[in-house]
């Protein structure tokens, strides 16, 4: 077992900071194999996408599990040609925006009167949100449908935001509410003296203190916007309404015969929600630890 | 209500020690002069600046979460289309035929595999993996990034990527005979013995990088002090995580299987994707979820969908309550009694 020969790193140098050592010790090459077998199981399906749409139809069916020889730009240059796909980038890009804005407004303001002011009904307005993170969209898109059919939003992207933005509450005010009520009531005593009202510090103070956590809740809401699917696939019917998933799904049963194509199609609706994701790695992360730990 | 179980679970995660000595009731602070001051004067102004700042997000909740809970409750009553008023009442009759039809025990089944299969594979690994990237070691930094692609790719694009290389012709079959496992080779996803656990390898692929996020915070909240103690003490690594890390990481653990549990009653997207809904029945893979999309809106049965939902929703809502009532509430004395040591 590796642990047996760990072990007498940590114990044999007692006087130097221990456990940083200790760490730094199993630094071992199990670790960075381990490491490496991790990091090849998680790319090698997305590798297998990004290099398939290098490759043709021709190479693919003869060679299923090959790399690109030689390369071909053929197939992401006529994916990037067809208007569609443009057309349903804007919508998931549109859908994406609102969405986040949406979400980060109403969370923030309803996470700051659940945080900082005192009422009656509180503790069930709070419940009522948390008891939202137990339902996800699943369970209530059937009558959804029914509800957005109803007020005439079917084929409407504005059908699919509204949903997104109440179904996203409940992640956001559970993640906000620990960081706004974080936020040292002597600050707000502060602000009081000097004549900033409530709603003044809401604005002067809280956003910009509070801004880690706004930004984890609106990564969030972004990237779940991004990749929504059931709900898109209820609420939207013609391909140039599409938002990016359902035009995979669209594309790939469109031009089952064509790969490659497929695969090209697929690879480039993933950059954006991983270029986002990339960027804002250390934010996500940051911010899901604040949920955890409060 | 204010303390339901929910409420206490994320207020005792509360780690900011002045909040920490109230916390066991809503969580609020009790930080006096400020609270007190508030307490008397609620006044109108206060009451229009609640409304004002929580009224949107009420209504936008109540709109488009609770309300169609609700109407899923009154849709399940009829027999309906989806046009114009339900008139045809037909009682229980569609929740008969839902409790009746072994196509939905089968679905039943699935997604108690999937969540049973889920916690044991998942939570293990996932709490191996957060170790591991919690150590020092080169390119740490690009690891943490790259573990979590698959949680930030989309579904579709996860399920298209799977279902093509899981084809019988496809590039898992073509790799194993490469390396001369030929004999391996399977029909990953039509073959009802295998497809669930091809289901599971896609899920576990997919999710555990948020789990590993998850853990990761759980352990960067354990104090190092503890470790330092332990192995001056010549406790071994593996010994240290035993008794420190994992009762430590405890209520992390418990959020985490209770997302992951909720997660997988509800499954949709990936098995939908990958074997579309009538493949998903003979390759032992449909979920509730996939069967009320099947014969609810497919179908064109508005009502009989809504009541499916209806099912889905007290099944989750059962299994939510009793996880809550016996697991996270544990979490009240653990997190006090782990803090206290």
């Amino acid at each position: 077992m590796a642990a047996t020969t760990v072990a007498p790193t940590g114990a044999a140098t007692p006087g130097i900071p221990v456990r940083k050592n200790a760490k730094v010790g199993w630094g071992s090459p199990t670790t960075y194999f381990i490491a490496l077998v991790l990091v090849a199981v998680t790319l090698a399906p997305v590798a297998y996408i990004v290099l398939g749409g290098f490759r043709t139809n021709a190479q693919i069916t003869t060679d299923p599990s090959g790399l690109p020889s030689p390369w071909v730009a053929k197939n992401y240059t006529s994916v990037l040609q067809n208007s569609v796909f443009w057309q349903q980038l804007g919508n998931s890009t549109i859908a994406a925006l609102v969405t986040t804005v949406g979400v980060v407004v109403l969370g923030v303001m309803a996470s700051y009167v659940l945080a900082r002011y005192r009422f009656r009904g509180r503790g069930v307005m709070y419940s009522l949100f948390a008891a939202g993170l137990m339902f996800p969209i699943t369970v209530a898109i059937t009558p959804l449908y029914i509800l957005i059919k109803n007020i005439g939003l079917i084929n409407n992207l504005a059908g699919v935001i509204l949903p997104q933005i109440a179904f996203a509450l409940p992640t956001t005010i559970i993640i906000l509410v620990p960081f706004l009520r974080a936020i040292p009531e002597e600050i707000e005593e502060a602000a009081w003296l000097d004549g900033c009202g409530r709603l003044g510090f809401f604005f002067r103070m809280v956003l910009r203190l509070s801004l880690p956590g706004v930004l984890t809740t609106g990564i969030l809401a972004f990237v779940a916007s991004w990749n929504s699917y059931i709900l898109p696939l209820f609420v939207l019917n013609d391909l140039g309404k599409y938002t990016l998933p359902l035009g995979v799904q669209a594309f790939s049963s469109q031009y089952s015969q064509d790969t490659a194509q497929v695969l090209a199609f697929t690879s480039l609706s993933m950059i954006p929600a991983l270029v986002f994701f990339s960027l804002f790695e250390r934010r996500i992360v940051g911010g899901l630890q604040g949920a955890v730990k409060g | 209500m204010s303390d339901s179980p929910v409420e206490n679970s994320l207020a005792v995660q509360d780690q900011d020690p002045t909040a920490n000595l109230s916390t066991t009731g809503d969580g609020a602070k009790s930080a006096p002069s400020p609270a007190a001051r508030r307490r008397r004067g609620i006044g109108w102004r206060q009451r229009l600046e609640i409304t004002l700042l929580s009224g949107p997000a009420i209504i936008v909740f109540i709109g488009f979460v609770i309300l169609p809970v609700v109407l899923a409750a009154y849709y399940g009553f009829y027999k309906w289309k989806g046009f114009g008023a339900p008139t045809d009442f037909v009682g229980l009759h569609n929740y008969v035929i839902i409790l009746q039809d072994p196509e939905f025990h089968s679905a039943l089944l699935h997604n108690g595999f999937i969540l049973v299969l889920s916690l044991i594979i998942q939570g293990p690994v996932g709490i191996l993996l957060a170790l591991l990237l919690n150590r020092k070691m080169r390119g740490r930094s690009l690891i943490r990034v790259l573990i979590f692609v698959p949680w930030v790719v989309s579904e579709v694009i996860a399920g298209t990527g799977w279902s093509l290389m899981l084809q019988t012709d496809g590039a898992v079959n073509d790799l194993l005979s490469k390396i001369g496992l030929g004999h391996f080779q399977a029909e990953w996803l039509s073959d009802p013995h295998i497809a669930l656990w091809s289901l599971m390898a896609i899920l576990t692929w997919k999710y555990i990088g948020f789990a590993v996020i998850l853990f990761m915070a759980g352990l960067q909240n354990i104090p190092e002090e503890l470790y330092e103690a332990a192995s001056l003490d010549g406790a071994s690594y593996w010994q240290m995580q035993r008794t420190i890390t994992l009762p430590l990481l405890g209520p992390t653990i418990r959020i985490w299987a209770f997302l992951s549990i909720i997660g997988s009653l509800q499954l949709f997207d990936l098995v939908y994707i990958v074997w579309g809904q009538y493949v998903a029945g003979t390759a032992g893979v449909s979920t509730m979820a996939t069967y009320m999309v099947q014969y609810g809106r497919n179908a064109g049965n508005f009502g009989y969908g809504s009541a499916v939902a209806v099912v889905l929703f007290l099944i989750s809502l059962i299994v939510a309550l009793v996880y809550q009532r016996f697991v996270l509430r544990r979490d009240t004395e653990g997190a006090l009694t782990g803090r206290s040591k």
